[in-house]
């Protein structure tokens, strides 16, 4: 099948017979996939032999954010893990105002790229990288790696919430030593940032009334809303999300869902993501990795219904995954 | 399907076995207790005669134990007073400091070597490092004794302890290397192995889920140490604390033959000789003093020493679940 | 954005390898903690190495054959006063009861906490009264026994002396109380083994109709059998270094003095001394004139605890006994 260009006239085509068992479209690597339907009436992408996806689908009519603003750019990089380069020449940028998702098959170099953002791949020994990733214009490696982790967050795929109180959890970047119980003790601007962050999070009504309960406590939804919550009290630029539903239910991932389209007016998001229709939902960009290269990179809804690449095209039709 | 009558014979003398195991061990795990019960019970018995005679003012000062002893031996009572006369005081307080400043120095010790080793070590130093501070946790106490006695206390003896200190006090008590700060270094020595041993353990199990979140936020891997791995090893400290300050009590042989030989009361207020006098505790007055025979009054003194030293183990038995389930609130446990 | 490059082709331009993470921009109060941090490693490695040198230097100086095959002998000069064979034989046979006992008792209160454990209340108290016993110091222990030994019902255990009253101590009444010594060792870690060993095993024996029993006996005992070996080697270890005991329970005297009778019942009725006594009767604290003797006996107990600890960790390399591996990487 060759490049197609962008049509949004061409009549949805019915397709009758289910796909052929993915052994063979692996093996043999030309499937034949229908024409992607158009978008234009916002029901969501006809994958053949699925049925339209229902509501939960964002609406294609969703208005980008007010103003984008690009934050972080990558330039040219490559990643390794010894002498194993798992990200090839990779360019993206980031910007505040949309959320970027980054979508592949496991082993795509899509996480070691996220954890490249914020420096979090040096913690493990043996791990080396070329081209550059600037913030605001200058380069990451320039900063302070404390300084540069406070301006561009991560949240975890398990929630991961410290052995302390919610309040300390939430005010854990925020404070020099732990506040302790006593209320007292605790300064105004702190008390005031942990609450605004627990907001932005979407958490503050349902744990209002007891800050000191241990974090541990909470369910699991509520302790990925709590790890958002601590991730944002610092006020970050840059908000990175590494497949942060994929260990809850479909509730808590609606929830979250809904907090990460809200939050990227004030921060710029990256979120990695295995599910495809997660990145329909929220992403507003889209960059499809495999084996470490970026195969494609664009609006969502090009990405998703009109890929350019082939390899984009079975990705995203569930011919590999 | 009915089975036939041998077999279910079988059967049944198969489950009637199965029982009779259940109830020797159960009786076996009931004898644990049935024998610190009747620990109990015979020391209280043997010590009462001591407490009796001699009232709440046993705990009290009033004398040297060693004198009193020595009373007690020669059945020549001391002037004024009952054969039984005891006055434990000068025994208690040594013990209190011994094991005071060598649980609280080794608590910091083996905290920042803990995390030397687990955190910043170099992977080669971190392997010798294992097995020698296992090594030394086994170490019987008589050889860190012979090590005090032979090599340290005469160290102490010449470098630390000058003329004119020694004369200062020469009226009251002779100085010499056997002393509280040879002791208590002694014991710091003896009980940092196994702090250390059971705080690494506990800071190397942090998940790492915590440390990377941690690195995450931009906090610096000292901070994180501070804030999140140590607080999270929180119950293996404490339990640490537990199992150092029991042993400590306890130790008869290492504090006997390096600590001096009088029970003096080492008085804070005479400044930098408090800490070169010599202690006893009540472990080294049973050990030294005590030959053997049951019933003397001797004995009855010796067994009332005994007793206060199986209190403080239980209490420290029960302090250490006390401090487990606190623990838990936070779901550190 | 597509590339078309080699898979194992590496990128143009520079390489950097990130080190760790470097302590130069901490504030200064984690720098200095860090430091404090290092200077504390750093001690502990020196003095480790300095008593492990010292007892070594000291203790090879001092150790000839000889005084494997000599038994002790009374004499105020060093070179005369013989060896210490007494001893050995002493340190072995309170080890060889102490442990014969303990073993099979650990075992199966263990095999009883974890496998039965009924009534609960008295699984609860049971497990707290183990705790107890392990941190009940030993001269309280060797009391104890004294009074246990020396009147009442055990008085056949050991010596009477002409005037008809027993001493109560002998090798016998010692090694009773170095089983209690051990057994809390023995039972921790026999529980861990068990509780390690997944439900599944268990379940399989049940589902083929075997009686709790005879699971215990052909299934789960034979796989702990490195956790048993584990604790009863720190059982071991435990008796072997403790003389507070042996001090109060067998007394002074360095050799080996039977109690009349036949003649195995005889050395276990009497006295005699173990390594350990043997260092403390001849340091400065005890008779105190052969500080060589005295090291090189120390030395002798040190390489024993030494093997013993290094047959503790091949023992319980299979089987983690709740100790982590300090060298994994971070």
């Amino acid at each position: 099948m060759s490049d197609r260009d962008y049509h949004p006239d061409l009549p949805v085509r019915e397709h009758s017979a289910p796909p052929p068992p993915i052994r063979r479209i692996v093996v043999d690597r030309h499937p034949h996939v229908a024409e992607p339907a158009s978008a234009g009436n916002g029901t969501g992408v006809a994958i053949p032999g699925r049925p339209a996806t229902p509501s939960l689908a964002r609406s294609a009519a969703r208005p980008p954010a007010a103003n984008v603003v690009e934050r972080m750019r990558v330039e040219s990089v490559w990643l390794a893990y010894g002498d194993n380069w798992v990200v090839r020449d990779v360019s993206l940028p980031v910007r505040q105002g949309e959320v970027l998702a980054l979508i592949g098959a496991s082993g795509s170099g899509k996480t070691t790229l996220l954890r490249s953002l914020n420096r979090l791949t040096e913690i493990t020994t043996g791990a080396a990288r070329a081209g550059r990733i600037t913030l605001d214009g200058a380069d990451i490696h320039e900063f302070e790696v404390t300084e540069l982790r406070r301006k561009v967050s991560m949240v975890f795929q398990q929630p991961n919430p410290f052995p302390m109180s919610i309040f300390d959890n939430v005010g854990y970047a925020l404070a020099e030593r732990p506040q302790g119980r006593r209320r007292r003790r605790r300064s105004a601007a702190i008390e005031q940032a942990v609450v605004d962050a627990l907001r932005r999070a979407g958490l503050y009504d349902e744990v209002a009334e007891n800050l000191e309960r241990s974090a541990l406590r909470l369910s699991g939804g509520q302790q990925q809303r709590l790890c958002i919550a601590r991730a944002l009290a610092a006020e970050p630029e840059v908000l990175l999300l590494d497949e942060p539903c994929s260990a809850l239910d479909p509730i808590s991932t609606a929830t979250i869902e809904e907090l990460i389209v809200a939050l990227r007016e004030s921060v710029a998001v990256v979120i990695v993501t295995h599910n495809l229709q997660q990145a329909l939902r929220v992403a507003d960009h889209v960059a499809f990795m495999h084996l470490g290269e970026l195969v494609e990179y664009g609006p969502a809804e090009q990405v998703f219904e009109h890929p350019v690449e082939q390899r984009t095209r079975d990705y995203v039709s569930g011919a590999f995954g | 399907m009915a089975a036939r009558p041998e077999r279910r014979a079988a059967l049944s003398r198969t489950v009637e076995a199965d029982k009779r195991v259940e109830r020797t061990l159960g009786a076996c795990a009931a004898g644990v207790l049935a024998l610190i019960a009747v620990m109990l019970v015979t020391v209280l018995v043997n010590a009462w005669p001591s407490f009796s005679a001699n009232g709440l003012s046993w705990f009290g000062s009033g004398g040297d134990p060693v004198t009193q002893f020595a009373a007690m031996q020669t059945d020549t009572p001391l002037p004024g007073h009952s054969i039984d006369y005891f006055r434990a005081w000068p025994l208690l307080w040594g013990l209190l400091l011994t094991t005071i400043f060598a649980v609280v120095i080794a608590l910091v010790i083996s905290t920042l070597a803990a995390i030397f080793i687990t955190e910043f070590a170099p992977t080669p130093v971190r392997r010798v490092l294992d097995p020698v501070v296992r090594l030394l946790a086994g170490v019987p106490s008589v050889i860190y004794g012979l090590v005090g006695i032979l090599a340290i206390a005469p160290w102490v003896n010449e470098h630390l302890i000058s003329n004119a200190r020694r004369q200062s006090v020469a009226y009251v008590v002779q100085l010499s290397g056997a002393d509280l700060t040879t002791a208590t270094l002694i014991l710091t020595v003896m009980i940092l192995p196994i702090m250390i041993a059971l705080i690494a353990n506990a800071l190397a199990s942090v998940p790492l889920s915590w440390r990377e979140g941690s690195a995450a936020l931009g906090v610096n891997r000292w901070r994180t140490i501070q804030r999140v791995s140590l607080r999270g090893a929180r119950p293996a400290i404490a339990a640490a604390v537990v199992l150092a300050t029991a042993r400590a009590l306890g130790e008869a042989i290492m504090l006997a033959m390096v600590s001096g030989g009088r029970p003096f009361n080492a008085n804070p207020l005479d400044g930098l000789t408090f800490f070169f006098e010599p202690v006893e505790t009540p472990a080294t007055a049973i050990l030294k003093e005590f030959g053997g025979e049951t019933g003397t009054p001797v004995a009855h003194a010796a067994y009332a020493l005994a007793a206060v030293l199986l209190f403080s183990a239980a209490l420290l038995s029960f302090a250490g679940w006390a401090v487990r389930q606190s623990m838990r609130s936070y779901g550190a446990v | 954005m597509a590339s078309t490059q080699l898979l194992d082709a590496p990128p143009p331009g520079t390489i950097a390898r990130p080190k760790r993470e470097t302590t130069a921009a901490w504030p200064l109060v984690d720098r200095l903690c860090h430091a404090v941090c290092w200077i504390t490693g750093i001690g502990l490695c020196l003095v480790a190495a300095w008593i492990v040198l010292y007892m070594l230097v000291k203790g090879i100086s001092a150790l000839n054959l000889k005084l494997f095959v000599e038994s002790p002998a009374p004499s105020l000069r060093e070179r005369q006063s013989g060896g210490f064979l007494d001893p050995l034989i002493g340190t072995f046979i309170i080890t060889a009861i102490g442990v014969g006992i303990a073993a099979p008792v650990g075992v199966g209160i263990a095999t009883w906490l974890t496998e039965y454990a009924r009534p609960r209340w008295l699984a609860r108290t049971v497990e707290s009264g183990i705790e107890t016993l392990a941190g009940v110091p030993s001269i309280v222990l060797a009391l104890f026994g004294l009074l246990i030994f020396a009147r009442g019902f055990f008085s056949f255990l050991s010596a009477s002396t002409n005037g008809g009253s027993v001493s109560g101590k002998s090798f016998l009444a010692a090694g009773l109380l170095m089983a209690v010594l051990a057994l809390p060792l023995i039972v921790g870690t026999v529980r861990e083994a068990l509780l390690q060993l997944p439900s599944r095993t268990r379940e399989a024996s049940f589902a083929l109709g075997k009686t709790r029993a005879t699971t215990i006996r052909h299934v789960l005992l034979p796989s702990i059998r490195p956790g048993i070996a584990g604790g009863v080697v720190l059982g071991m270890g435990r008796i072997i270094g403790d003389t507070a005991i042996i001090v109060v329970m067998l007394g002074a005297a360095p050799k080996l003095q039977g109690a009349g009778g036949p003649p195995l019942l005889s050395t276990l009725r009497g006295t005699g001394s173990t390594l350990t006594s043997y260092v403390y009767g001849f340091s400065p604290a005890g008779e105190g004139n052969s500080p060589h003797k005295a090291y090189a006996a120390a030395f002798v107990l040190l390489m024993i605890v030494l093997a013993l600890n290094a047959l503790v960790t091949r023992l319980s390399r299979g089987l983690s006994l709740g100790s982590v591996d300090w060298t994994a990487k971070q």
